[in-house]
């Protein structure tokens, strides 16, 4: 029993430490929309035009396009910076990661500013590398030059529409998948949803865990009931329920620390590791008609081009 | 103690039984990823030679060094059963460190031919190496992420004591790019 209490410790330790880990990490913008305007450089009216476009993409292809300003890269270079904002934000539906992002940094130094297209996996035969890069250098780089950054990234925004409406079929029957996947997830689950994906899982273990303790307690109540004249001298005395507790206490503690851990994500999930950041700012809404969180997606590898504005 | 046979189960699954090979498995994937990544980047090099011959003729022997260094840097893959011997992460790292000196000196010579840099496909070329190069970074920085998760967690308790008696866990080797800035792309410039 021992080694067991150490195990028990060390395992809750373990919870302690990856809960506070993340916190101290870097961090983004809040993922408030299609447009998510942080830098406060576009105007209103522009803001409102470019999100009607994003939401009818989304709708009509089921893609995510995401623009964003970003006030502060915290040091981090574009490209390194670019990808985890895809994976904090859930950018694109879970399995096809479709999503990209467009953004810009104003508030750094000259050549330093971006813009920076960032391609989810399931994107990249899409919007290429040498797309992008085009995007960028001709469509995108002579507005900023003139420092026209709402021109410029509606100008991006054009040209990434128009290629991410051109698609090919079997990509569009699994994001079709995907979607009905989203919508019937989020639709029961509704503002509850918004937990993670880890938590079920952690409550249908602890389900299990409980029923192994009760089904042997209510069976010693139920023996005790019927007999318990009979046996009650013959061994040391039965404390019922609370001696039953007491006796599967590290059960109980052991099975809560492994429920706390898995809601906290972590490494051992494999390819779902990385979702849930969007979900936290789930409207409830469906994946086409509007709704503006990331689709749990995320897997951004790198991909995509920078330019220096 | 009929009781002790429910806890024992439960008392080794929060010991590394299942976690270890997990974050095993992990490590490993990302480590494909790697190699896919600079495989990518290799298959990116034949047309990048075959542009610039064409507009540059006379780098000839900077070409060859190219050509040369990407045979000698896809010779050597590293499968995930190798990862925890150091000298093949390292010879893996080493010949793509080379092949990263040689592009990068041939990128450097297009700068003096200015009817290649004017040409679009070039210019989709080398944009395509530069977002090749920043996922093999992405997928490097990956790995090593999930080799240290590993690490730390065959090294200490609980889940040591699964990784040591059940498991006879090694530690695996992160990826080093071996010379100073040879994980950073060659620079290459757009020309503003």
């Amino acid at each position: 029993m021992g080694i067991l209490f150490r195990c028990l410790a060390a395992v809750l330790l373990a919870a302690g430490l990856s809960a506070a880990g993340p916190a101290a990490a870097q961090t983004f913008p809040k993922f408030t929309g299609l447009v998510v305007d942080a830098a406060d450089v576009i105007p209103p009216a522009q803001e409102a035009a470019l999100t009607a476009k994003l939401e009818l993409l989304q709708r009509e292809t089921k893609r995510q396009l995401v623009m964003a300003t970003i006030p502060d890269l915290q040091g981090y270079p574009l490209d390194d910076y670019g990808y985890r904002l895809g994976r904090a934000w859930g950018v694109g539906l879970r399995d096809v990661n479709n999503g990209a992002i467009l953004f810009v940094a104003p508030n750094e130094p000259a050549g330093q500013r971006g813009p920076r297209i960032e391609v989810g996996t399931g994107l990249e035969g899409i919007v290429t590398d040498a797309f992008a890069a085009r995007v960028i250098r001709e469509r995108m780089m002579p507005l900023l030059r003139e420092n026209d950054v709402p021109g410029a990234l509606s100008a991006g925004a054009d040209a990434l529409v128009a290629q991410l409406r051109a698609a090919p079929e079997e990509a569009q029957a699994r994001t079709d998948a995907a979607a009905v996947e989203f919508d019937r997830a989020h639709r029961r689950g509704g503002a509850g949803a918004g937990g993670g994906g880890g938590l079920p899982v952690g409550l249908i273990f602890f389900g299990i865990v409980a029923a192994v303790v009760l089904v042997p307690l209510l069976g010693a109540r139920g023996r005790r009931g019927v007999s318990g004249t009979r046996y009650r001298s013959s061994g040391r005395r039965r404390g019922g329920l609370g001696e039953a507790v007491a006796d599967n206490l590290p059960i109980i503690l052991w099975a809560a620390s492994e429920a706390a851990r898995s809601r906290g994500g972590g490494w051992g999930g494999g390819g779902g590791g990385w979702s849930g950041g969007g979900d936290g700012s789930d409207p409830g809404g469906g994946w086409t008609d509007g709704g503006f969180s990331g689709g749990g997606g995320g897997s951004f590898g790198g991909g995509g081009a920078s330019g220096e504005w | 103690m009929r009781r002790l046979a429910f806890l024992a189960p439960l008392a080794l699954a929060g010991c590394g039984i299942n976690s270890v090979p997990a974050a095993e498995e992990n490590a490993k994937a990302r480590w494909a990823d790697v190699q896919a990544q600079y495989q990518r980047r290799a298959d990116l090099i034949p047309n990048l030679v075959s542009t610039v011959k064409g507009a540059a003729n006379a780098e000839q022997t900077t070409l060859t060094q190219v050509t040369e260094a990407r045979s000698r840097a896809t010779a050597i893959q590293v499968t995930g059963d190798d990862l925890s011997d150091p000298a093949k992460v390292k010879a893996f790292a080493d010949a793509q460190g080379q092949l990263n000196g040689s592009l990068s000196r041939l990128l450097a010579t297009t700068e003096a031919y200015p009817q290649l840099q004017s040409q679009g496909r070039f210019a989709d070329l080398q944009s395509q190496l530069e977002g090749t190069e920043n996922r093999i970074s992405v997928a490097v920085r990956d790995y090593n992420a999930a080799v240290q998760a590993y690490n730390t967690r065959i090294r200490t308790f609980p889940d040591a004591v699964g990784a040591k008696i059940v498991h006879g866990a090694k530690p695996l080797t992160p990826f080093q790019a071996t010379t100073p800035n040879a994980d950073k792309a060659p620079t290459v410039d757009f020309g503003k």
